[in-house]
């Protein structure tokens, strides 16, 4: 079979799980089933199909399993958005429609990635813009002590979504060129660049560190700097970057946490959840302890689809159910077998990922592929981590899942950018 | 470059494995401890959405129901108000659940576990809670808060046949509908006398002379001594090293145990209690059910254990008779570091009215689910044989005399035969402030209650004279 007959097969799955997704939610909700969710599993295949023909058209090479493991996510993420709130779930499948041009638009235009590295400072300068957008009043916005959005007039979004792509393409560039230069000289065996080369690399470690100053997210700043040590390491193939870099983070967010309140009291409510002070305390550990309350009662096999208990009357229990803590209600609801199969699922995606770029023949796709699909990995062990008390819980959305236009929007770039990696990959191999 | 790629996705695939066990930790493995967690109110939550079920009372007088509100959870409303407040308990979103609310908690939901609770939620029905039976007797209740007349005390009324609970009175007490209000409940919980606490099964006190039939059954069932055995009343016999004296400092000369007993004679008792001895007595202490919780279907921590409690080191602990703190001849007479609930004197009472037979006390009787089956069945249990029925007849007929002729004259019903003993523990010598109790069973012959009463404090006040005629009008009230 071909690889895009593969891919067109693989989108049944993810359509049949949205029909039964809604159908379980409907039953819940009405006690009947009517054939509404059969409607929305069709409109789902339905843009699935048109995004699929696009790729048949533009990459016909390109990776076949991508598009139905992301499909199989955005109609999870729909399923259980729909099932807390209405209202958000029509926003969020604009906001997949959006995503799905946006995905279009990268593909058709960007016939040829490679004419990316010519803009590369460009790219590198509009993307520490973006990062400091929400900092500058009047349209920054503030939540729960991070900034990460910002609201022009109706229109709010994360501009960080973006940027983070923007830093990844400028980083593979950057270490494309300079990867033979890092490595060039020993001393006593130990592999340490030149200060003009390794100039750059510090920057990103400040950039990273200025991260969590001015936009206060540690999520954010972990996931940012663990994609560019990946891409250092694939790089350079010596350890003694990222160990060092990763000491680096370690001393930086020791001494921010010690130093900035809002970052400190996140490390408390990670480490005491149940303090009854953080547990009062306004952006204390409420969230935290919620969320494993949650996913206590959801068990080996969770409580059902709808069942979960998210508020009583007007006052909300789980706190940002549909972004932060949306892996809260996937357990709460699927259980412990709900959430192991979704992080399977994701697991297969990067599995993808990191197929794509040992399969590409140049520096610049490989190092692209390894830093998309990383920060794509760190973003999710970012917030289930964090949701699931590995590390202390910061604000990033849970890829395709949660609801946030900006997210879905930016990751749908990100599959198209490594689509397009992978059909220049194979068509090269194949022939 | 395609090794350290390999390598950055097994760093990662490590990562996620981490995430897959912290998953499979607060889901599975601390999952009862965050279920437990006082700060995880989501099983109560969900409760707001089941209709959960009344609890009753013998006449059938509904004690607790719940209400259905516009949006629609459920409230919990108590129509007799405070009547049975400490029994009963409450059940809210912000103070938690207490009492029968808390112990059939799952009864009155309607948890229904394995396969049948699966069918249900097949089969999409709504939850729905079961009805509580109990055997509270709303009446003499009603008769036992009126005797106490605000008084700080406790009275509780069994069916020594069977341990069925029939009053349950706690004063002070309050109005469980207004712990709706939070702040009702932050001025409940600081308020003078501790209204919430359920007197009958966490009140220690020290039970004073009440505590002589447990002298007297250790001494008779092991066959030391007879009702008629002689032992010297006199004043200031030297016990444990100190004269005790005698109420008034009266001396009897030498007496039998059955006048000992109705005249409520110390230096006897003490003598007694010194002969049978701290293991003997630890024994049949146990069997009388001192040393552990009250046993009765309330939560554990509305439970307390009566016995010697000392403190070596600063804390209070209970301890076994045998530990040297014990002063064995003044704990036989109810006092040194003896401490008992007025639940625990009322088995004591009961224990000799079912011919030695100690029944475990128990409020509900069954629950009822909707559709009108049986849903659960308490049936009565024993919980020991303290002593023999032949030592079970005599020390009723040494009770019968306390009442007919001895310190409990005031308890005495007419046409019904009632066996007692009074208690006056003195709580304030200087002040004269004392603790009167009294404990007793009727009709004598046939005992159908069993009730132990007792007042805090009194100024000079006995157990003969101030808990004695309570213990009368809620008797006659039951037996009626």
């Amino acid at each position: 079979m071909s690889a895009r007959n593969r891919e067109l097969l693989g989108l049944l799955p993810a359509s049949l799980l949205i029909v039964a997704g809604f159908g379980a939610v409907f039953l819940q909700e009405q006690a009947r089933l009517g054939n509404l969710s059969l409607t929305y599993g069709a409109v789902f295949l339905g843009l699935c199909f048109v995004a699929h023909l696009i790729i048949r058209v533009r990459l016909p090479d390109a990776d076949p399993y991508l598009l139905p493991i992301v499909a199989v996510l955005v109609s999870v993420g729909l399923v259980v958005i729909y099932r807390l709130n209405e209202t958000l779930a029509r926003d969020q499948a604009q906001w997949f429609v959006i995503g799905l041009i946006a995905f279009a638009a990268t593909i058709i235009l960007l016939r040829d990635y490679r004419v990316l590295e010519r803009y590369r400072y460009l790219i590198a300068a509009a993307s520490l813009a973006l990062l400091l957008l929400p900092r500058i009043p009047g349209i920054g916005q503030q939540a729960n002590g991070a900034y990460l959005g910002i609201s022009l007039g109706p229109v709010s979004f994360q501009p960080a979504e973006f940027a983070k792509i923007g830093i990844i393409i400028f980083l593979a560039s950057y270490l494309r060129d300079t990867r033979a230069l890092l490595v060039s000289r020993k001393y006593f065996g130990i592999t340490l660049p030149r200060l003009k080369h390794i100039g750059p690399l510090l920057l990103v470690w400040g950039l990273a560190m200025l991260m969590l100053v001015f936009i206060r997210d540690l999520g954010s700043s972990l996931m940012f700097f663990g994609g560019f040590l990946a891409m250092l390491y694939v790089a350079t193939d010596r350890l003694i970057f990222p160990v060092v870099g990763f000491g680096l983070f370690g001393v930086g967010a020791w001494f921010f946490a010690t130093t900035v309140g809002h970052v400190g009291d996140r490390i408390s409510a990670w480490q005491h959840p149940f303090d009854p002070k953080l547990y009062e305390q306004i952006g204390g550990s409420y969230q935290i302890a919620q969320s494993l309350f949650a996913q206590a009662d959801g068990g080996l096999w969770g409580q059902g689809f709808g069942q979960a208990l998210i508020s009583v009357g007007d006052s909300p229990i789980l706190p940002a159910a549909q972004t932060d803590l949306i892996y809260a209600v996937i357990v709460n609801e699927l259980g412990l077998i709900g959430g192991i199969a979704l992080l399977l699922v994701y697991v297969m995606l990067i599995e993808r990922g990191f197929r794509i770029a040992v399969l590409a023949r140049d520096s610049f796709s490989k190092l692209l592929a390894t830093g998309l699909t990383t920060v794509v990995a760190l973003q999710v062990f970012v917030i289930v981590g964090g949701v699931t008390k590995v590390i202390p819980l910061t604000g990033v959305t849970l890829p395709f899942v949660s609801y946030g236009g900006s997210s879905i929007v930016a990751n749908f770039v990100i599959v198209a950018l490594l689509l397009l990696i992978s059909d220049r990959a194979r068509r090269e191999a194949r022939r | 470059m395609n090794k350290p790629i390999i390598r950055v996705f097994a760093v990662l695939l490590v990562l996620f494995g981490l995430l897959a066990y912290f998953t499979t930790r607060w889901t599975v493995i601390d999952r009862a401890a965050l279920q437990d967690n006082p700060q995880n109110k989501r099983e109560l939550l969900a409760q707001q959405r089941i209709a959960r079920g009344s609890i009753l009372a013998a006449s059938g007088t509904v004690l607790a129901r719940s209400i259905r509100r516009s949006d629609g959870t459920y409230a919990r409303r108590y129509p007799e108000n405070g009547l049975f407040a400490q029994a009963v308990g409450y059940s809210f979103l912000n103070p938690g659940t207490a009492g029968l609310e808390r112990f059939y908690n799952g009864q009155l939901i309607g948890r229904s576990a394995g396969l049948e609770g699966t069918l249900r939620k097949l089969q999409g029905k709504r939850q729905q809670g079961n009805d509580l039976d109990t055997s509270l007797d709303p009446q003499s209740q009603r008769i036992a808060l009126d005797q106490l007349a605000g008084r700080a005390g406790a009275v509780v009324a069994l069916d020594p046949r069977n341990g069925r609970v029939r009053v349950m009175a706690s004063i002070p007490s309050y109005d469980p509908n207004v712990l709706r209000s939070a702040k009702e409940t932050a001025i409940l919980n600081s308020a003078a006398g501790a209204p919430l606490l359920n007197r009958t099964t966490a009140g220690l006190y020290p039970p004073g002379s009440t505590f002589k039939v447990v002298t007297a059954a250790a001494a008779l069932d092991s066959g030391l001594y007879e009702p008629s055995s002689t032992v010297s009343g006199d004043n200031g016999i030297s016990i444990s090293g100190v004269p005790l004296n005698n109420d008034g400092g009266q001396s009897f000369g030498q007496i039998d145990l059955t006048t000992a007993l109705t005249q409520s004679v110390n230096t006897v008792w003490a003598q007694v209690g010194e002969r049978v001895g701290k293991r003997r007595m630890g024994r049949y202490m146990e069997r009388f059910g001192f040393g552990s919780p009250v046993p009765v279907d309330l939560p554990a921590n509305e439970r307390l254990a009566s016995g010697a409690y000392c403190s070596p080191d600063g804390k209070r602990e209970l301890v076994v008779a045998t530990n040297s703190c014990v002063d064995i001849g003044r704990t036989a007479i109810g006092q040194d570091k003896l401490l008992a609930t007025p639940l625990q004197m009322a088995m004591v009472a009961s224990a000799v009215a079912n011919r030695g037979v100690l029944m475990r006390p128990a409020i509900a009787t069954r629950t009822v689910d909707p559709e009108g089956r049986t849903a659960y069945e308490n049936t009565p249990q024993q919980f020991s044989r303290v002593m023999s029925a032949a030592t079970a007849e005599k020390l009723t007929a040494m009770m019968m005399k306390v009442v007919q002729e001895g310190t409990g004259t005031a308890a005495a019903l007419n046409g019904i035969e009632v066996a007692g003993k009074t208690g006056t523990a003195e709580r304030d010598v200087i002040n004269n402030i004392t603790q009167p109790w009294f404990i007793a069973f009727a009709p004598a012959s046939n005992p159908q209650v069993a009730i132990a009463v007792t007042i805090e404090k009194t100024v000079g006040g006995f157990g003969g004279t101030e808990a004695a005629p309570i213990a009368r009008a809620v008797m006659e009230s039951l037996l009626r």
